[in-house]
């Protein structure tokens, strides 16, 4: 039990430990699927409304149960395996894509040590487990046999090598602001919220998590007008569904993990502090609608580009800075650096959007 | 050690949400690289040459509304001149007019289609392409109200157009010109300047005006590329010489070039469509041609700019009522001869994008 908090267990809960451990699980889970669901219609309404077209809006008032009517639909169709596919890797990628995207919430605080399990590593514990996700996307396309779908697969493995490493990068800067790897204890020594200390981490992490969640721009694996729907053109009724949920729940996950890290997680004046989480998490993925609904898709060789040469100079010297910083005054941060850390921020865009140029890009054949 | 690769086959179309219809390209890949391009064409066949040699000429305008059809009434336009050509009929000024408003408002319904559908496969996901169907909706209206039809118009006709434009349309016409220069500005807000959109597009698939000019491309693919073409100034039609516009030409024949040549023209035809309102006269629109006509032996060609390049009609008559021969000259199948010279060394994301840039419909493409 080394990395649990004990103070995080009521201590008269009836059945002991596992009981309550398994409840809560249970809750936890049915949290992230409706809130999956509400993010589905959230995102396809605000869509609309980019979009200059209404949205669902038929079924139930203003069309909240489009996602149920949806999942009705995708349970009752007819769920085909291709004739000359790997059908044990075919049937199984759906969950491996699925669970590990579930595990990530486990350590995820709610309010003050709400949370499944306050794991002493906990944002090492989410980088590690979301990234098995791209197993599940690398078998789904190759079990496909289809030529589309390995195509996604061979772009998702390219992409996840490459993002994975400015990502932790750039919760690296966190944790050496906050002197620690649990979330929890991250939210609580968040005094000054991150994204004002860190704001080079927070659009670091923000755009390599777009590309770790396959979210526009950087939505290639699954491009519609290039290699048609990617690693799940083959996919039909609930396995279909399952990597749709997986797309929203990695949404809702990285939103969550953004909340927690950048933007104080449950602290707030007022609200109930899940309340508080809950409106941060939608805010967060608004601005991740906004993105996919204004911007173009990159192509393969600019996003690796992107990541090498943009991301990952960006977050190294983030990470030098906040070092800096942090030997500096060891004793947490002032506030004076929140100008300061903006103005770098500043002044390194106008370089790098100076510096580095992506386009062109023909092969002589 | 070497890891042994081989070329990777892939059947894009003809059910590919890029390909614009049922254009199939037999992509051969390394890698994501094309190495080899194929286009492949003809599943929209329907004969529509060989159909009109056992029809009236009246009726066979109808039928020119199936080839392209994003943009039946430059299709109508392109063949009725033929057949006024060859016939010797002169048309009422009044209804030359009308054809120089409508095919105008076919441009800008076909140059929205084409850039919104081209953004969209460059991946920005349906946004401006919703955009841009809001205003084709309003042409549409306005075709609706003179004709009573949202896509096949059938409005032209040997001698003038089908009927006068009713009393409300020209202040409906009047109001979508007065806004319509402001939303092609909100279009460029939208994603002109954007610096992926920029590089996804500039330099990408170019076609050098020398193979542009060889290959007869027409249209905004060949002004794409720098050659200042274009068959309402070079052989002026209808009432073209008396109303003023620019041709905008692009300068490398990029992507970028034929999207920015496009959302230019769009300009110019409001502009034109601004002018023909002013000087249109009153009088009839039709003039008086029988319903059976028999033109003497001979042939002749008519053709115009259309939205997608130069649309030509050869008729050859043998003194019946209906055409011994025609021969339709589709801009697009012309513009598409250059593809692979245009998507080789790209890669597959590139090759939707150009495809995209060409504008085709596929319906002329295959007849």
């Amino acid at each position: 039990m080394t990395g649990y908090s004990a103070a995080a267990l009521p201590p008269d809960w009836p059945g002991g430990f596992w009981v309550h451990f398994g409840v809560f699980t249970v809750i936890l889970l049915v949290f992230i699927l409706v809130m999956a669901m509400a993010l589905i219609y959230f995102e396809r309404r605000a869509q609309g409304r980019f979009q200059v077209r209404i949205g669902p809006n038929r079924t139930g008032p203003f069309g909240v149960l489009q996602p149920i009517a949806d999942a009705i639909k995708a349970l009752t169709k007819e769920s085909i395996t291709p004739a000359k596919g790997d059908k044990l890797v075919y049937w199984l990628a759906p969950v491996v894509a699925f669970v590990p995207v579930c595990m990530v919430f486990a350590v995820i605080p709610f309010q003050d040590g709400a949370l499944l399990a306050d794991l002493n590593i906990g944002i090492l514990y989410v980088v590690a487990v979301s990234s098995v996700t791209t197993v599940g996307i690398f078998m789904a396309g190759w079990s496909s046999n289809n030529k589309y779908a390995v195509l996604g697969a061979m772009r998702s493995i390219a992409m996840a090598v490459s993002y994975e490493i400015p990502l932790g990068l750039a919760i690296l800067g966190i944790v050496l602001v906050a002197g620690s790897l649990s979330l929890n204890e991250i939210v609580t020594s968040q005094n000054i919220p991150y994204f004002l200390l860190q704001p080079l981490g927070l659009l670091v992490f923000f755009l390599a998590a777009s590309a770790e969640i396959n979210r526009a721009p950087f939505d290639l694996l699954e491009a519609e007008s290039e290699i048609v729907a990617g690693f799940h053109i083959e996919y039909s009724g609930m396995k279909f569904a399952l990597f749709y949920l997986v797309e929203y729940c990695e949404a809702l996950a990285i939103s969550a993990i953004i909340t927690t890290l950048y933007l104080s997680g449950w602290k707030g004046p007022w609200l109930p502090p899940v309340l508080w989480f809950l409106i941060k998490v939608v805010l967060v993925f608004f601005v991740f609608v906004w993105v996919r609904s204004t911007i173009p898709r990159l192509r393969v060789d600019q996003i690796m580009g992107f990541a090498w040469k943009g991301l990952l100079p960006l977050a190294l010297i983030n990470l030098f800075i906040t070092g800096i910083q942090v030997v500096v005054w060891p004793g947490g941060l002032p506030w004076v650096l929140i100008f300061v850390n903006w103005a770098i921020m500043a002044v390194l865009i106008l370089l790098w959007s100076r510096l580095f140029r992506l386009g062109g890009g023909r092969v002589e054949v | 050690m070497a890891i042994r690769t081989e070329p990777f086959v892939i059947n894009m179309g003809p059910q590919h949400p890029s390909t614009h219809g049922v254009f199939r390209m037999r992509l051969t890949l390394d890698g994501e690289v094309i190495i080899d391009l194929e286009p492949i064409f003809g599943y929209l066949h329907r004969g529509i040459e060989k159909i009109v040699e056992g029809r009236p000429y009246a009726q066979i305008v109808p039928i020119t509304d199936r080839l392209d059809y994003l943009a039946s009434m430059t299709n109508n336009l392109a063949y009725v001149i033929a057949v006024e050509k060859l016939a010797g009929i002169k048309v009422p000024e009044r209804a030359e007019y009308l054809r120089v408003i409508m095919s105008e408002l076919q441009r800008l319904a076909s140059h929205l289609i084409g850039v919104g559908s081209f953004l969209n496969d460059c991946g920005a996901y349906f946004t401006p392409f919703m955009y841009m169907y809001r205003e084709r909706e309003k042409i549409v209206d306005l075709f609706e109200m003179v004709c009573g039809q949202r896509l096949t118009y059938n409005y032209m006709r040997i001698g003038g157009v089908s009927h006068d434009v009713p009393d409300e349309f020209m202040a409906a016409l009047d109001k979508f010109v007065k806004t319509m220069p402001a939303f092609i500005d909100e279009y460029d807000q939208l994603l002109a300047g954007n610096e992926i959109l920029l590089a996804r597009t500039k330099g990408v698939g170019i076609l050098p005006k020398e193979l542009a000019i060889n290959s007869s491309a027409s249209g905004p693919v060949l002004r794409g590329s720098g050659v200042k073409w274009d068959i309402r100034k070079a052989d002026p039609y209808s009432v073209y010489n008396h109303l003023n516009f620019d041709i905008p030409t692009g300068t490398v024949g990029d992507c970028y070039d034929r999207y920015r040549v496009r959302m230019e023209e769009m300009r110019q035809s409001v502009r034109i469509i601004r002018q023909a309102m002013e000087q249109m006269p009153a009088g009839a629109v039709r003039a008086d041609v029988p319903r059976l006509i028999r033109p003497p032996v001979g042939e002749a060609y008519g053709h115009i700019e259309s939205p997608k390049g130069e649309l030509g009609f050869y008729v050859v008559s043998d003194n019946s009522i209906a055409p011994y021969r025609l021969h339709i000259r589709p801009p697009t199948l012309i513009n598409l001869t250059t593809l692979r010279d245009m998507i080789v060394g790209w890669k597959v994301a590139d090759a939707v994008i150009i495809f995209g840039s060409i504008d085709i419909c596929l319906g002329e493409v295959d007849r």
